[in-house]
């Protein structure tokens, strides 16, 4: 699964489900955030942690395009090899979602968090023994930025306007808008750190970071080997003496891969492969639930989706649980029509709950006098893995309210280029944002550019810009809450599912709580993981 | 050269033109038809961030913006110095396929060496012995092992001889920090998949051109001459059936250079099948065009090479009247 479908964006984020801000977790405007050493998550996990050993990984999406440059990172290999392993960002996210320091020890917003300053960690070496400053985390910033930049994190650079350092370990930077979530954008995966070259710009082809491995052999699109760096400035990380991340694109080698003992850890297991593995007692499945969620977007300015009652009458005539026992054989979760996960900080409950209800359906279809609904819903494989097999179902649960669902299969190939954006009612597979603000920014505001669903509301659009630069946190909750009803109430989105990042491992690899904003525990299992044999 | 081999050599001077022409219509046929899959690089790779003034400018980087015939013309000048450009990815495609290739060509070679001459010389023992067990046995096995699809054949073999058995990895994932012995151990369950795929096919296609021969008159008046079977095959009927044979053999090498991506996808190996597929997947178009050059290459070189064996190889053109 790669994240560069046309879709997916960096990392989204996960967070305690509380409403109130955690004091750590989320961040006041003006809250000075102060972090020490980075714990694993739960306590107790630290001492069962042994050290040594090697951690194989199996992965699913490495490609022989990947490369060490930060900016064209777009596989799961790139990001749990370089950004997790090889690299730190300035700031990092906790398999609880809060957000806590990593090369930046605390930062501070002012009034209005347009200007962020950062207190960088010190004595920090690079693995070529270079130290870290204040400059090589600005020119790794400036990296993604300029002209030209085709970088994967410019959606995020573009909003700042200058970086400066203030001494060694100070880094100041001016956005052009407030952003009271600027510190947990940096944790987006292009943003790691390379060291600085003299005039400017950062030195990358050395595959030299600041991690807790070092780079020892790259081969794109097959592996990546790292070994451990022992002068890594977390206290007792890592556990491994190596990582190797193999690539194995084949569900089926994968899992054999596993099965003979080639890998430790596979990822992406085939939903079919759950009971075998599940049967097989030196191995185990874990799942961590995540951002990514699988849709059917109505778009709400073309006929007859413009119309509220036929919007709701399809959320009601849609049987969710039959879809995710029959297509994804339990593996997945019911949505409420709401694009923010349950696991995000500001998530809110969007009641009621929608359910299988045909009758109200046909009554809401009646009231409206368009009791003689048919729509084309535009499908391919592509779009997300068994939406065709969920079309179809939900074809079925239609006709029993009198909707005529007319299943298009689309070409696999072009999907995102052809249908998706283009046809009124299709199937999306979203990977979500590290925000709520970012999520409705790039798919929910009017001017947004992937508005798949053609959503178009004032006061939508108004509560969003109050909200991005907000520092009173409860008025913020409530304006989230607010945006995210709106959605569940009005908006094109038909949650099919959300999906949780799905492993396979054998009983030898231990780990804490893991994180599900991006896959292999927000890359960083290799930091973070132990083996339990050695 | 005497003048029995005027109407050999102009034979084979036409065929080798022949073959430049047919990659020349090949290589237009590829470059125009890439640039018909729908969707592009700058908005595969760009992802979320593939706004009109990125992928311009990722466009730009790329010189797609310059006329398609002169992109074809300077790709073909390219090409056939040897220079394939540039991936998009910033890496010279040369770089990037290169160790794909040399890996494909690896198992390509091990799997020939081994293929051919046992299946022409089991091809020769079910001729000469048609109808008896061997010959039964060696239809009915090469008959099921070409109904069965190649992935099926491939998972098979992974799971009694890795699986099951445990003797042999289940990937063939070599890398370049892996010495000969432990590169070759991993390769050992694609070649043996590679080995029953092409050998049923070339058995089957040597059994079947020996045959027909053998019920042409010649045959028969060896026979009636006392000839031994065994010598009536090998003298008589072999060497004319050389050129049917020659083909089939050109085909299946040509398939193990080209038509080997499921194989490698199953067992990962590392080769130039699986660079194509990435390559189409991020629509890395200098990519894509190198793989089916190569591999058209491949397939014209091989039946040329075919043809030219068949050419020599016939007894009318050899001793003309």
């Amino acid at each position: 699964m790669r994240y560069s479908k046309g879709l997916l964006g960096g990392p989204g984020l996960s967070s305690p489900r509380n409403m109130a801000p955690s004091r750590r977790g989320f961040l006041g405007g003006t809250a000075m955030i102060a972090v020490s050493l980075v714990m694993p998550a739960f306590a107790g996990a630290q001492e069962a942690a042994k050290k040594g050993g090697v951690l194989r990984y199996g992965m699913n999406d490495g490609s022989q395009q990947d490369a060490l440059e930060p900016g064209s990172w777009n596989t799961v290999m790139c990001g749990a090899a370089f950004n997790g392993a090889l690299c730190n960002n300035l700031v990092e996210l906790l398999p609880d979602g809060s957000l806590a320091g990593d090369l930046a020890e605390s930062w501070q917003g002012n009034a209005d968090s347009t200007r962020w300053t950062f207190t960088l960690r010190t004595g920090v070496k690079f693995h070529d023994g270079r130290a870290f400053t204040a400059e090589d985390a600005r020119q790794s910033l400036l990296h993604h930025m300029g002209e030209n930049s085709t970088s994967g994190a410019l959606a995020i650079v573009s909003q700042i306007s200058v970086i400066e350092t203030d001494g060694e370990d100070r880094l100041v930077i001016t956005l052009s808008q407030g952003n009271a979530d600027f510190p947990y954008l940096l944790s987006d995966y292009h943003l790691s750190i390379f060291p600085a070259r003299e005039g400017g710009g950062i030195d990358w082809e050395s595959g030299v970071g600041t991690g807790a491995f070092r780079l020892e052999s790259f081969e794109p699109g097959i592996a990546v080997r790292l070994v451990r760096n022992p002068d890594y400035h977390k206290p007792g990380l890592p556990h491994f003496d190596a990582v190797e991340f193999v690539n194995i694109a084949d569900s089926t080698a994968r899992l054999n891969a596993l099965l003979t003992g080639e890998v430790d850890v596979i990822e992406d297991v085939d939903i079919r492969n759950v009971t075998l593995i599940e049967r097989n007692p030196a191995l185990k499945v874990h799942r961590t639930p995540s951002l990514r969620h699988l849709t059917f977007d109505m778009n709400c300015s073309v006929a007859p989706f413009d119309n509220p009652a036929v919007r709701n009458a399809l959320k009601l005539a849609i049987d969710r649980e039959d879809i995710i026992a029959k297509v994804f054989l339990g593996e997945g979760e019911v949505g409420n029509d709401n694009p923010v996960a349950p696991i995000m900080p500001l998530w809110a409950e969007t009641p009621p709950q929608y359910v299988y209800d045909p009758e109200a359906a046909r009554a809401l279809l009646k009231e409206a006098g368009m009791e003689e609904l048919k729509v084309d819903l535009s499908v391919s494989d592509s779009a997300f893995p068994g939406a065709i097999e969920a079309a179809v179902l939900f074809r079925e649960h239609a006709a029993k309210a009198g909707i005529v669902i007319n299943v298009i299969q689309e070409a696999d190939d072009g999907y995102w280029d052809n249908v998706w954006l283009k046809k009124p009612f299709n199937a999306s597979d979203w990977y979500g944002r590290v925000t709520p603000d970012w999520l409705f920014a790039t798919s929910y505001t009017s001017d947004s550019p992937w508005n798949n669903t053609g959503f178009k509301n004032a006061r939508f659009d108004e509560l969003h810009q109050q909200a991005r630069a907000e520092s009173d946190q409860v008025k913020r909750a409530a304006e989230y809450a607010e945006m995210q009803q709106i959605l569940h109430d009005d908006g094109g989105v038909i949650t099919v599912a959300f999906v949780s990042w799905r492993l396979a491992m054998t009983q030898n690899i231990g780990h804490g709580e893991t994180g599900g904003i991006l896959p292999a525990d927000n890359h960083r299992c290799a930091e973070r993981w132990w083996r339990t044999d050695v | 050269m005497n003048k029995s081999s005027h109407p050999i050599l102009s034979m084979v001077v036409s065929r080798i033109g022949l073959g430049f022409l047919s990659l020349l219509i090949v290589s237009l046929v590829i470059f125009f038809s890439v640039s018909l899959l729908p969707g592009s690089y700058a908005s595969a790779i760009l992802g979320q961030n593939a706004t009109p003034e990125a992928v311009a400018a990722m466009e730009d980087k790329l010189g797609l913006n310059q006329p398609a015939l002169w992109r074809y013309l300077s790709w073909l000048g390219g090409a056939a110095t040897g220079d394939l450009g540039m991936s998009f990815a910033g890496r010279p495609v040369l770089d990037v396929l290169g160790p794909r290739l040399r890996n494909t060509v690896t198992l390509a070679a091990i799997t020939a060496v081994i293929a051919v001459p046992l299946a022409i010389t089991l091809g020769v023992l079910c001729a000469r012995f048609r109808g008896r067990f061997l010959d039964r046995f060696l239809s009915t096995s090469t008959l099921a092992s070409i109904s069965v699809p190649e992935f099926f054949v491939a998972y098979i073999v992974m799971m009694v001889f890795a699986v099951k058995l445990q003797w042999f990895p289940s990937m063939a994932g070599i890398r370049n920090s892996m010495d000969w012995g432990e590169q070759f151990y991993r390769m050992v369950l694609p070649i043996l998949t590679l080995l029953m795929v092409i050998l049923a096919h070339m058995v089957r296609n040597t059994r079947a051109a020996i045959l027909s021969v053998m019920a042409s008159p010649y045959v028969e008046m060896a026979r009636l001459k006392g000839e031994p079977e065994g010598r009536v095959v090998l003298r008589h009927a072999l060497p004319n059936a050389i050129g049917p044979i020659a083909s089939v053999v050109a085909l299946n090498l040509a398939y193990l250079i080209s038509g080997v991506v499921v194989v490698e996808v199953v067992f990962v190996y590392p080769g130039v099948g699986q660079a194509m597929i990435d390559a189409v997947r991020n629509r890395d178009v200098p990519v894509i065009q190198a793989c089916a050059l190569i591999f058209a290459a491949a397939y014209i070189g091989f039946n040329l090479i075919a043809d030219i064996i068949s050419i020599i190889s016939n007894p009318r053109l050899l001793h003309p009247r």
